[in-house]
């Protein structure tokens, strides 16, 4: 009996192995599900890419065409009279599939050549033809990426868009910093109930200035240039300050302090005391200003209208997308042209826009 | 200690001649001099246009004949109740918002709780791709998704058809599936909605949920007893934003169906007759009045969230 209640090694697994295994089940079942969520999440890419490479004829393919770029194989048939074109089929043959190129297509049975060797004799194989499936090979059109770049005029895009953004973004540095410094450091009557206020800004529906906005610009003659794009970002807005407020909050004041008694004026002590310690955050504003800016659509649209030389990528893309949208490979290609910046920018600097969101986000 | 704020502390002499002013006086001064071009541009961009905005909708301000401008009192407003296109856009608009509003809530807890989970192999690159749509100027991912979207080659239907769809929809061109296909493209917008929640779910202390077990709760219970009541506070910030956001919903509609609105009106959104009468049809004071009544459907719901947000948001802080 001692001999039968004795554990068999075998089947008695230990608690810790239990454990073990439970972890590891479920990191394998949360990471699988992260993962296939991540691609669903990203199909439209893949499609974007996908149809930016074809040609001509494999767009006009339907449903069941193939998801890559692909091209159908024909075979150039030379039976010593005449040239021919035949379509080349896969075809299972004695358990492997062979590539080869239908001489005549009939319900019953198909006569085949093969490509490889056409001077032999022609394959007959019993069956109908529609059953099989057409051979292709992947053929992606990389043409399309220069053609878009030239017929869009890419770089006058490109040229336009870094100007507003890179002028915008100096704008809003320099008046948030600024605003941000006397927010937090300065002894100003109804401090609190005036930065309510700027954060009040934050949830205004941008409707309600637009149309008195627009006619003072028009009235002052500058609808049709690029200032109404820049000026108002020499004024500040409600997340870069609230960002740089926070960030100067947390600097030690004894610097200040010390720089003060030095003989330092408030603008100095700005410029060689907050701002060296402060680069992480002002990074943050500039890269969100930037690609805020390069993304901006509303504002280009209603403010260049008819003036294509000044336009920026958002607006050039989008005319230029209804103009040829008979041709959808270019219109992914100068989409995924547009996108390549921020989104490579994002990629470098991601610590930044992360810490920058989650400072405006979650503070408040 | 005597003189006025001078970058550089030079001439002192010249400067003493005037009224000594104190140092709490002079840091005042300086940092409404520091505060300004917030307070110009306030005032310049936002609390005139505001105001002038309310003035254009009694009148019929054409910017094409900006010295006839008459005051028309209520014509405007009335007008408004009485525009079936503006009413059927309100219609749009709030449907939309309906739709989406559940999603834009909760699909950044999903994501935030996933990319939270101590199970997850690889975060950051998670994080990474999860963000990043966000990134992608609205331009190219409304293209983006018009290829997706495809009736015929897009890859959502070839998916469908897959999974044994017979007759999938055909997103774009139908009214009653335009909706659900902006709701889709919405999801490429909750990048910053996660981020925040994913920083807060890590806030959450590790004490909460020691206790939780030890009470005997399970992660299902733990999840809904602590984990939301503690994140309540970010979701209630996406809330008011996602609304505020929802009420301006432009570019997609209208890039998407080239400013038409169509099929048969079901994308033609509030923004977008305003767009139209104000810009395209020059007649801005009842584009005006339009913006304000969006601005005062802002104002009551805004009022609304933060009253009802007493029942619902916890402040650990007990602000």
């Amino acid at each position: 009996m001692a001999a039968i209640s004795q554990p068999r090694p075998s089947v008695v697994v230990s608690p810790y192995f239990v454990r073990q295994l439970r972890k590891f089940t479920a990191l394998a079942l949360v990471t699988l599900f992260g993962s296939l969520l991540a691609f669903v999440y990203l199909l439209p890419f893949g499609n974007m890419m996908t149809v930016a490479l074809r040609d001509q004829e494999s767009l006009a393919g339907g449903p069941d065409s193939p998801i890559l770029p692909m091209k159908q194989l024909f075979y150039e048939y030379n039976d010593g009279q005449r040239v021919q074109r035949l379509e080349v089929f896969n075809v299972p043959i004695d358990g492997e599939t062979r590539q080869l190129a239908a001489l005549t297509k009939r319900r019953t049975s198909v006569v085949f050549i093969d490509p490889n060797d056409p001077t032999a004799e022609p394959i007959t194989w019993e069956g109908n033809w529609r059953a099989l499936q057409p051979a292709y090979v992947f053929q992606a059109r990389w043409e399309n990426f220069p053609e878009a770049w030239q017929m869009i005029d890419f770089p006058l895009l490109f040229r336009n868009t870094f100007a507003i953004a890179f002028i915008g973004m100096i704008g809003t540095l320099l008046s948030s910093i600024s605003v941000a410094y006397a927010f937090s450091r300065f002894p100003i009557p109804g401090k609190n109930w005036l930065f309510i206020v700027l954060i009040g800004t934050i949830i205004l529906p941008g409707q309600v200035t637009l149309i008195p906005t627009y006619a003072f610009f028009a009235s002052i003659g500058w609808t049709g240039t690029w200032l109404p794009l820049i000026v108002p970002h020499f004024f500040a807005n409600a997340y870069n300050v609230f960002l740089l407020r926070q960030f100067f909050m947390t600097l030690p004041r004894e610097l200040d302090e010390a720089a003060m008694i030095d003989g330092a004026s408030p603008f100095q002590i700005l410029l060689h005391v907050i701002v060296p310690q402060s680069w992480a955050a002002i990074i943050t504003v500039g890269l969100f200003h930037f690609v805020w800016a390069w993304n901006d659509y509303f504002g280009p649209l209603i403010y260049l209208l008819g003036k294509p030389e000044l336009q920026p990528i958002s607006v050039g893309v989008q005319i230029f997308n209804f103009r040829y949208a008979p041709r959808p490979e270019l219109v992914q290609a100068t989409s995924l042209m547009a996108m390549l910046l921020p989104v490579i920018l994002f990629i470098l600097a991601q610590r930044f826009f992360m810490r920058g969101v989650v400072i405006t986000g979650v503070e408040k | 200690m005597t003189s006025v704020p001078t970058p550089l502390s030079a001439k002192p002499a010249a400067v003493r001649l005037r009224k000594p002013v104190s140092v709490y006086e002079r840091q005042k001064r300086w940092g409404w001099f520091f505060l300004s071009p917030w307070l110009i541009g306030f005032f310049a961009f936002t609390f005139i246009p505001i105001i002038a905005s309310l003035i254009f909708s009694f009148t019929d301000f054409r910017l094409t004949q900006p010295d006839q401008i008459k005051f028309i009192g209520l014509n405007n407003w009335a007008k408004l109740f009485a525009d079936p296109l503006a009413l059927n856009a309100l219609r749009v608009t709030f449907g939309f918002a309906l739709l989406s509003l559940p999603i834009a809530i909760a699909l950044p807890v999903l994501l935030a709780a996933l990319l939270n989970s101590k199970y997850l192999i690889g975060k950051p690159f998670f994080r990474l791709l999860f963000y990043l749509p966000y990134m992608v100027p609205a331009i190219s991912g409304i293209f983006i998704w018009q290829a997706f979207l495809n009736g015929q080659t897009g890859w959502l239907n070839r998916l469908l058809r897959l999974f044994g769809v017979v007759e999938p929809p055909n997103w774009l061109g139908n009214e009653f599936w335009i909706g659900p296909a902006m709701v889709l493209m919405g999801v490429w917008g909750v990048g910053n909605a996660m981020l925040i929640t994913l920083a807060t779910l890590q806030g959450v202390p590790q004490e909460l949920y020691d206790a939780a077990k030890v009470d005997g709760a399970g992660a299902v219970t733990a999840f809904f007893k602590v984990t939301l009541p503690m994140i309540s506070p970010v979701i209630f910030y996406n809330l008011i934003l996602s609304v505020i956001g929802l009420l301006q919903y432009f570019v997609v509609p209208y890039v998407l169906t080239r400013g038409t609105g169509n099929p048969n009106g079901a994308a033609y959104f509030f923004n977008m007759h305003l767009y139209r009468t104000a810009f395209l049809f020059q007649d801005m004071g009842y584009g005006a009045t339009m913006a304000w009544f969006i601005f005062l459907i802002a104002i009551v719901l805004t009022v609304i969230l933060f009253a009802t947000s007493r029942r619902w948001v916890y402040y650990a802080g007990g602000e």
